[in-house]
């Protein structure tokens, strides 16, 4: 393992780069072309580096690697950055849709190029920051720093109900965080330390008190991921967020939910995670239905998308709280699966919207006899979305359910109507968008996707339908680390336990 | 204790105070031709007397016979008031000159307030409180009053003044039932007295009307109804004075007095001061929501700060100490910074002040929307700035000292709170430009707006040693 910090380069590479934007002289036109250039640039090395840490991974280890230890605050509160086999991939998976963000912003944004560039590149270290935070205070820190950039994207380059949707989003993310941040201080005085790594192994809570750990930290994750009924945000912000900030809000900022689940409800508040399961499965199962047939009637495109965003997000849920490996393994692969199609889906909207400056359905119809490619790319996003065997969406679904069959059946039943549900939704929004004829006046004269959209389309296309036949490549990184976790579950409930059961020997002799 | 040791221990309040006098002197002879070197000189005062708080002349903590204590607690907080008076320098006299009010005597009654601040934070001695306090207080009453042709500065004066007199005269009398009931003014005494096991009903007394005079100058609620009318009416550069020094002052005098001799009452100040919190933490939030100028809200908004940092108060403990001088420092800071970008507000020469004022600040000036907008977010309390680690180590105390409930409504109410923060980010960034302010801000203006900003922004790399400082100041107070 090299000794170079190269977590910490991964993260705060885009952010030197927006100061670079910032600082960057000449006239409107320049700096806008700058901006873009620098921007497009940063993310692309910052992929490569990813991706090199992706090589480097060891995968049959389910330890932090590439660790990095620096006092910060003093007291045990340190800047402590590590990832393993969970958090490796997500920090792919952002760098991985940055520059294709970049590149959609290419032509659609005109306005204040150079603060739009600076607000990516913040948030792009404020996200990779979360997956590699290994301290607490540290992850907190990042978690809701996000929270910035993404309320000034939404609010200046979003559309008609910006303002309404940008506070929506920053105040009712901040009330679902705030209960954290007094969890963790209370974890720290109680503990001694905020080390991520130490907590997992060493740490123990008293049962009384998980309860309401766990809950703080689900008020924060569920606001975050979204569950039903905290999701309400999430559609408005959808709407009004630019293409590229759909795609990081679906894409990313819905992961933390899930990874804040996997990385600290389950090892370090063990008893109450399989207490509250059943709650979890409940609101999962009631977002899958619920929120499929409310995408069934939505007259906006993104609205749409935006609710089967919640809808998929059930099935994370449900296979992280079943507490097994093919869950985990398999809730794991429905978010990086979902934060490829569904970022791919809001490309294709935005690629639609550019012509068109309209997210109303009706406006559309047999768009596939001007824009033939365009169909083809849109057709396997939708059916990577309906679950489709094949495409990366079906293993993720398929994986949890399993799992859930095996736990409570009830549970799988229920969740598997959402799989007919998405069918159904997707496929009449494909059939009132690309089928049909021809008709509209404003329809006809659409170009199919120019070369700039055909490169952000095409490498999506090509990892949806990767992550859909051999899904082995990400269980390589992700196994060993699942075990562990499940591990150090099972010994924590031990723990928890053994007094019950002491005492009932005691009663009974 | 010779009288020569015991004033070299007090050398930065003399200093401060023979340069009071020499430039009230020197303003006098020169007249209007020397307004702008009694500022310059003033501000040199008050960077020796900061030197000399620093790095003490003399290792002794007490003079005058316990009268006055110089630990590390006090020069922490003298720095910090040093700091926000030179800072109101700085700011004032571009203003003063435009609004053509530019008298001398502003930078000595400056200097006079912050003698009497010093004195305070150093008091270990009722009546030595008292005096600190009183000489304080007049000058403020002058200050706020300063715009005298203008009938909003003298109705702030006056209001100020009549409200300030009786929160004196019940902190007097508070003083007097301790003193009636315990038979002394020192607080090491008093702290010998007091003990957990008999605290007397009048000393209880006593202690409320105390708290009553302190809640009074911190603005805490139900005792701020002065605020924003006296906020609101004085001229800015003076709002921005009482926002800093003042606000500093009467809070670590606050601390230190619940403290150092009360500790044995602990369980019974501790009530009030956490509803006193809790109220001033809700009303700061909601009541900001809906000011249209820029100061009243402001004022709001510094309620709700006192708040917060009167939590890590009611903690009571070291770690309680040091979130509250954290909060300060970084509170102080932060203000001085919004309110530069207040004072920059100017249109042809016209201060503005209406919060409408700013729309589309973003367009017009990048720079100082950035930098205000980074202020916004810092009071606001959200991560990586300043203000998050400011609110941070608060609820850490509240939560050691298991104030729960005070920090869940804490946090709730700093959610609020943050909603009319966002609505100026809302109106620099996402609203139609308004006509453009003047563009020359001025060096004075430009260095406090960048200090505060860097400040705000680089916290999160660079807390490390103020959070050690804070430390041992907070742990000669509790040790």
């Amino acid at each position: 393992m090299s000794h170079l910090p190269i977590l910490s380069i991964v993260t705060f590479l885009p952010m030197v780069a927006g100061l670079f934007i910032l600082l960057a002289g000449g006239d409107t036109q320049t700096r806008a072309n700058t901006a873009r250039w620098v921007a497009l640039i940063a993310t692309i090395v910052d992929l490569a580096l990813a991706i090199y840490i992706w090589t480097q991974f060891d995968g049959s280890s389910a330890a932090f690697q590439f660790s990095e230890r620096a006092q910060w605050l003093g007291g045990n509160i340190t800047y402590h950055m590590g990832v393993d086999g969970i958090s490796v991939l997500f920090v792919v998976l952002t760098a991985l849709l940055m520059p294709f963000c970049i590149l959609a912003s290419w032509k659609s944004i005109e306005t204040r190029v150079p603060e739009y560039m600076v607000a990516f590149l913040a948030l792009q270290t404020l996200m990779i920051g979360v997956f590699c935070a290994l301290d607490l205070v540290l992850f907190y820190v990042f978690f809701e720093g996000g929270l910035i950039p993404m309320f000034l994207i939404i609010g200046v380059w979003g559309g008609k109900r910006r303002v309404y949707a940008s506070f929506k989003f920053f105040l009712y993310t901040l009330l679902g965080s705030v209960l954290m941040l007094l969890a963790i201080l209370w974890m720290y005085l109680y503990s001694g330390t905020t080390d991520i790594e130490t907590l997992l192994n060493t740490a123990h809570f008293p049962v009384g008190m998980q309860a309401f750990l766990w809950f703080a930290f689900f008020a924060s994750f569920a606001v975050k991921m979204p569950m039903w009924p905290v999701h309400t945000w999430l559609p408005d912000a959808h709407v009004e967020a630019p293409t590229a900030g759909s795609v990081i809000l679906a894409g990313i900022l819905l992961k933390m939910g899930g990874y804040g689940f996997l990385r600290f409800s389950l090892p370090m508040f063990a008893s109450a995670s399989a207490t509250f399961a059943p709650f979890i499965f409940v609101l999962s199962v009631v977002a899958i239905v619920y929120t499929s047939y409310v995408a069934l009637a939505q007259e906006d495109w993104k609205k749409l998308i935006a609710y089967s965003s919640v809808a998929h997000m059930g099935f994370v849920t449900m296979g992280i709280f079943t507490f097994t490996h093919t869950g985990l393994d398999g809730g794991i692969y429905q978010m990086l699966s979902h934060g490829i199609v569904s970022g791919a889906l809001f490309l294709c909207i935005g690629v639609m919207y550019d012509r068109m400056h309209t997210r109303e359905i009706a406006a559309y119809g047999g768009v596939v006899a001007r824009m033939p490619i365009y169909a083809a790319c849109f057709m396997v996003f939708m059916l990577a979305n309906v679950g489709l065997p094949g495409t990366s969406g079906f293993v993720g679904e398929f994986l949890t359910m399993l799992s859930a069959f095996r736990v409570n059946t009830w549970v799988a039943i229920l969740a598997t109507t959402g799989i007919i549900l998405s069918a159904s939704y997707m496929l009449y929004l494909y059939w009132r968008v690309i089928f049909g004829k021809l008709v509209k006046p404003a329809l006809q004269t659409l170009q199919d996707l120019s070369a700039r959209e055909i490169a952000i389309l095409a490498p999506l296309v090509i990892a949806t339908i990767v992550m859909g036949v051999y899904p082995n490549f990400v269980f390589k990184v992700t196994s060993a680390s699942v075990q562990h976790l499940l591990d150090r579950n099972r010994q924590a409930l031990a723990i928890d336990r053994a007094p019950r059961l002491a005492s009932i020997a005691k009663v009974t002799p | 204790m010779s009288i020569s040791a015991n004033l070299t221990v007090l050398a930065p309040e003399l200093i401060v105070a023979i340069g009071a006098m020499a430039l009230l002197l020197f303003g006098a002879v020169r007249g209007e031709k020397g307004i702008g070197l009694v500022s310059v000189l003033a501000a040199a005062v008050m960077a020796v007397a900061a030197w000399f708080v620093a790095m003490p002349l003399s290792p002794q903590i007490h003079a005058f016979g316990g009268a006055f204590t110089i630990d590390t607690f006090a020069r922490f907080a003298k720095l910090l008031i040093l700091l926000g008076s030179a800072t109101t320098l700085l700011m004032a006299q571009d203003f003063f000159k435009f609004a053509r009010i530019d008298k001398f005597e502003f930078p000595v009654l400056v200097l006079l307030a912050t003698i009497g601040m010093m004195l305070m934070v150093s008091a270990s001695n009722f009546i030595a409180l008292y005096m600190g306090f009183e000489l304080q207080s007049l000058a403020l009453y002058v200050l706020a009053a300063f715009h005298r042709d203008s009938l909003r500065s003298t109705e702030a004066g006056l209001k100020y003044f009549v409200l300030g007199a009786l929160a004196s005269g019940m902190m007097l009398y508070g003083i007097s039932l301790i003193y009636g009931f315990t038979g002394t003014t020192d607080f090491a005494s008093i702290a010998r007295l007091v003990t957990a096991s008999s605290v007397g009903v009048g000393v209880v007394f006593g202690i409320v009307f105390l708290i009553t005079g302190l809640a009074f100058k911190i603005a805490a609620v139900p005792f701020h109804m002065w605020s924003p009318d006296v906020y609101e009416g004085a001229p800015t550069p003076i709002t921005a004075f009482f926002f800093m020094s003042p606000k500093v002052a009467a809070m670590m005098l606050f601390v230190r007095t619940m403290i150092e001799p009360f500790s044995g009452a602990f369980h019974q100040w501790q009530q009030i001061v956490v509803v006193i919190s809790v109220l001033s933490m809700g009303l700061g939030a909601f009541a900001a929501i809906g000011q249209a100028n820029i100061k009243r809200m402001m004022a709001y908004s510094s309620i709700g700060h006192m708040g917060y940092a009167l939590l890590g108060l009611a903690a009571g403990t070291a770690q309680g100490v040091q979130a509250v001088l954290l909060y300060m420092t970084i509170y102080l800071v932060t203000n001085g910074g919004a309110f530069a970008c207040i004072l920059a507000m100017r249109r042809k020469g016209e201060q503005v002040e209406t919060i409408a004022d700013l729309a589309g600040l973003a367009r017009t000036q990048p720079r100082l929307a950035f930098v205000f907008s980074a202020l916004m977010f810092s009071l606001a309390g959200i991560p990586p700035l300043a203000g998050f680690f400011a609110k941070f180590y608060v609820f850490m105390a509240a939560i050691e000292a298991h104030l729960y409930i005070a920090a869940v409504l804490g946090v709730l109410a700093s959610v609020v709170g943050a909603y009319y923060y966002l609505r100026i980010v809302k109106l620099i960034y996402f609203d139609e430009p308004a006509p453009a302010f003047d563009l020359d801000l001025g060096a004075k203006l430009g260095t406090v707006l960048v200090g505060s900003g860097l400040f705000s922004v680089f916290f999160v790399v660079g807390a490390a040693p103020l959070v050690a400082a804070a430390t041992s100041a907070a742990h000669a107070l509790l040790p």
